[in-house]
């Protein structure tokens, strides 16, 4: 079994907001290996970005880590420490984001944005990281490289811009990429595409990938494990298969339903009902007990414990008990 | 290409219009524009005298098209007070009120633009309410009262700087500069006011976008981020405001030339209203307003350049 | 916007507090002044501020503090009367231009931009030079220094609102252009108009100030805070406090105004 690269250990962050804390991400654990693709997946407010956030230390002025703690490839990522996350950012860990057409500055060529990571962290000239990002360019299937190198973002398709992204989060061969949302905003033909270039890339070149998404169905495409939240806390996690086939908690059930597919074709789509409690409402108990069509009593008073089974299926949910079914 | 064109256009058609209402406040709006010079009393005989010399017997139409053709070719009239050419009056005027505003503009520029990028940086809660004590007050001053305190503070009680008067950068440079710097200051306060609020607000907006959170995430240092990534997305906006800065700076100069005795144009332009010298005056106020409209023009360039995206619009 | 939160907006409160103690300074000089604005008494030239004259008195022993009070009336009077122009003038081009669009917006676009080139008081030096100082030409100049930022308020505000569903909807139903303008329009567009008006009103107050101190504002007997300030300024050395206390007091109005509007813009904005 491949190296843990990334292990997040009994996470809290909070927001403070008018002087009270609001806790956002609760006792969050799990781990990606080296080269491993997990998915985060969850309605919006479930924590997912804030999660990526995290491990880039890039968290709002108004958030902060409150216990727990994140490594990279055995280390402790502090958030105190300026210098190391300098070091961390780009090159170890990167991030592509969900609006590529802002996520890139629209006064710089895009060539040198891509070139600018590649001369932040290794000890390349100029010329170099410009070949650099040319090769990069070509890797993630652009053509016309050398004119596409000058142009400005607002030349460019969303499709292009993404994998403008992927080139320049990869360029420094980081061994982990986190893309939060990275085909949120794209046509469906395009989606397509970045989600099999990111593959492509996962297999070319060992990069373990960190997927947040709100569609279990791109997750789906992309990933082997899948982390399920809800409200800040992890739900569920298990290979991507396991769930599709057998998922346990029932928010992930209801995630399911709501998946369309082809058997569902000409059916009305399931839509869960209710919605994701905001930070300010968040109580003791189970955190979607409130839309549970199976909670019983306890789970509206007891915070149930992310309980692991004998395959390492994780689930949080008062109805198992060490993975099997009771009650 | 089509983008510089139709702006030299727009800046073509302004200078027309500008010279149209120049025209208009001072030889069709007074009915009479040799009555303004003489006066309403004046002696019959020395108004038809004038009205010949000035022209005014022609048809206003005429008269424009060859006030407009006369100043085309460099021909700016006779100052009727100082029977000279008024090309070189305001030739000798000119460097006065160009080193007054160039320095003010130099002053703001030094002061508002590190101020503004400190307060954004340090954002916090003192720093924000003495910021907003200084713009609030520095937009509130009229310009001329505070040349009054700066020579009240500078030059009776400290001895700084002299209290008014000119001295020609030729004869004596430190003179010059000293006799120039209050001057410059006062026209300068409210214009650092607005930089620093405008940059502070325009920077931390900027900190807020998309790019800035995928500079981050590169792991790029925050001084490279600011000098390298958000100084050129805020110079748009910045842009905007210096253009309007140099505008006010001429107009207010006309002001404060007045409170420290600087022979310039602004000086010039009132004396010439006090001896009713209607070519000069005439003359004068077009030249103020088309240095405005050019500045506006260069400014529409600058945009441009700093940003491929922008296009026509209106 | 509510009432009670403008309450709590602190520009607001401090500009309001500025403007109601000038106001009332207004009010009372109509009825009564310390001493009469232009006795003279020439056994106390120059006074320094003491308790039987706030403000010291004048080259002429005449009361500062009075003559301050007074001079209030014309500020407010030229302020007033200037946005009015202004915002009559400016709404009237604005809709045109925005609500018709097209040429007549473009030629009349172009003339308020050529207006902005004479900057700063030029535009008023230009037509007071013409017509002649006094208070009357004074108002009148100022207001039309005022017509740009309000014509150009109206126009965007016309382009942006004569697009919503609600002005089609009116339009579909066949009310006329007259009715769709001031039923939904208009108020539609009151917060940016009645924010330019404050901030106008300080710059009328300061061009006034600066033309009455070039001699080509309002002229003698009538009263103008602009004129004490160039009378004081020979005095700069002797008597600093007749200067800075009526700089102080211009800048406490413009001050006023500016926090005002300010106040009131804040208040539009979270109500979005």
């Amino acid at each position: 079994m491949a190296n843990t690269l990334l292990a997040i250990d009994e996470l809290d962050v909070a927001f403070t907001i008018g002087g009270k804390q609001y806790p956002a991400l609760r006792q969050l654990s799990f781990e990606v290996r080296e080269k491993e693709r997990v998915g985060i997946v969850g309605e919006s407010g479930c924590g997912k970005s804030l999660t990526s956030l995290s491990v880039m230390g890039l968290l709002p002025e108004s958030a902060a880590i409150t216990r727990g703690q994140i490594s990279l490839a055995g280390k402790t990522l502090s958030a105190g420490l300026r210098e190391e996350w300098h070091s961390t950012r780009g090159r170890q860990v990167a991030m592509i984001f969900q609006d590529p057409m802002t996520a890139l500055n629209p006064l710089m060529p895009v060539g040198k944005q891509i070139a600018e990571m590649a001369l932040t962290h290794l000890a390349v000239t100029r010329k170099e990281a410009k070949q650099m990002a040319l090769e990069m360019m070509a890797k993630v299937g652009l053509s016309r490289i050398e004119q596409l190198y000058g142009e400005y973002p607002h030349r460019l398709s969303g499709g292009m811009m993404q994998r403008m992204m992927i080139a320049m989060a990869l360029i420094c061969q980081p061994k982990l990429l986190i893309a939060d949302e990275p085909t949120t905003a794209l046509d469906v033909t395009i989606q397509a595409q970045i989600l099999a270039l990111l593959r492509e890339m996962n297999r070319s070149t060992g990069t373990a990938m960190l997927f947040i998404s709100h569609d279990l169905g791109v997750i789906r495409e992309v990933c082997e494990r899948v982390i399920v939240m809800y409200a800040g806390f992890i739900v569920e996690d298990a290979p991507v298969q396991d769930i599709l086939e057998n998922p346990k908690h029932p928010y992930t059930a209801a995630l399911l339903q709501a998946l369309p597919s082809v058997e569902k074709r000409g059916q009305a789509l399931y839509t869960i009902p209710g919605r994701v409690p905001p930070l300010t409402e968040r109580g003791g108990g189970c955190p979607f007990a409130g839309r549970c069509p199976r909670a019983f009593g306890i789970c509206h008073t007891i915070t149930p414990e992310l309980d692991t089974g004998m395959d390492g299926h994780r689930v949080r949910c008062h109805l198992y008990v060490e993975g099997r079914l009771c009650g | 290409m089509r983008f510089y064109i139709r702006k030299l256009a727009t800046f073509l058609s302004t200078v027309l219009l500008v010279s149209v209402i120049t025209f208009l406040v001072f030889q069709i709006l007074p009915g009479d524009p040799a009555e303004i010079v003489l006066g309403v009393d004046a002696d019959p005989h020395q108004l038809v005298e004038l009205r010949k010399t000035m022209g005014l017997e022609r048809p206003a139409a005429e008269r424009y098209a060859s006030w407009v053709t006369d100043t085309v070719t460099g021909d700016f009239g006779t100052s009727l007070r100082y029977q000279r050419p008024v090309a070189d009056i305001v030739a000798e005027r000119l460097p006065v009120t160009l080193s007054l505003s160039v320095m003010s503009v130099g002053l703001t520029l030094l002061i508002g633009l590190p101020l503004g990028i400190y307060i954004a940086r340090k954002d916090g809660q003192l720093s924000s309410m003495l910021l907003s004590v200084f713009t609030q007050l520095g937009l509130a001053v009229p310009s001329f009262w505070l040349g009054f305190i700066l020579i009240l503070v500078f030059s009776v009680t400290f001895k700084l700087f002299p209290t008014y008067g000119y001295v020609p950068w030729s004869e004596d440079p430190v003179g010059a500069f000293k006799s120039m710097f209050l001057p410059s200051l006062a026209l300068a306060i409210p214009g650092i006011a607005v930089v620093i609020r405008y940059l502070r607000n325009t920077l931390l907006d900027q900190f807020r976008m998309d790019y800035v959170r995928t500079a981050r995430s590169k792991g790029l240092r925050e001084k490279s981020i600011m000098y390298r990534h958000i100084l050129r997305n805020s110079l748009i906006p910045v842009l905007t405001i210096v253009g309007l800065l140099i505008a006010d700076t001429l107009g207010g100069s006309i002001v404060v030339e007045n409170v420290f005795a600087l022979p310039g144009l602004g000086n010039l332009l009132i004396t010439s209203i006090g001896t009713r010298d209607l070519p000069l005056l005439q003359t004068l106020v077009l030249y103020i307003a088309i240095i405005v409209v050019l500045i506006n023009f260069v400014v529409d360039i600058l945009y441009k350049v700093i940003d491929p995206r922008i296009r026509l619009k209106r | 916007m509510r009432w009670n939160q403008l309450v709590r907006n602190k520009p607001f409160m401090i500009g309001g507090c500025l403007l109601v103690l000038l106001l009332g300074l207004m009010v009372t000089s109509l009825f009564y002044t310390p001493y009469g604005p232009n006795d003279m008494n020439t056994a106390m030239r120059l006074a320094p501020p003491q308790a039987s004259h706030w403000f010291g008195t004048d080259n002429f022993g005449r009361d500062i503090f009075s003559r301050i009070m007074e001079g209030s009336q014309t500020s407010f009077v030229i302020g007033t009367a200037s946005v009015a122009i202004g915002l009559v003038i400016g709404l009237l081009i604005g809709a045109i231009a925005g609500y018709w669009g097209g040429w007549m917006d473009e030629m009349l676009m172009r003339i308020i931009d050529a207006m902005l080139a004479f900057p700063g008081i030029l535009l008023a030096i230009m037509l007071v030079s013409v017509f002649g100082p006094g208070f009357g030409n004074t108002i009148v100049a100022l207001g039309i220094m005022s017509i740009p930022a309000f014509a150009r308020i109206a126009r965007s505000g016309f382009i942006q609102y004569k697009e919503f569903a609600f002005v089609k909807a009116a339009k579909a139903r066949g009310a006329s252009s007259l009715r769709i303008i001031s039923r939904h329009i208009l108020p539609n567009m009151a917060s940016p108009l009645i924010v330019a008006s404050t901030m106008r009103f300080s710059g009328s107050i300061l061009a006034e100030a600066g033309l009455s101190y070039l001699g080509l504002g309002v002229q003698p007997p009538d009263p103008s805070w602009g004129r004490m300030l160039s009378e004081a300024q020979p005095f700069i050395i002797n008597a600093p406090w007749y200067v800075f206390i009526t700089g102080a007091v211009i800048t406490a109005m413009v001050l006023g105004f500016n926090l005002l509007g300010d106040g009131i813009r804040d208040g539009f904005d979270k109500k979005r």
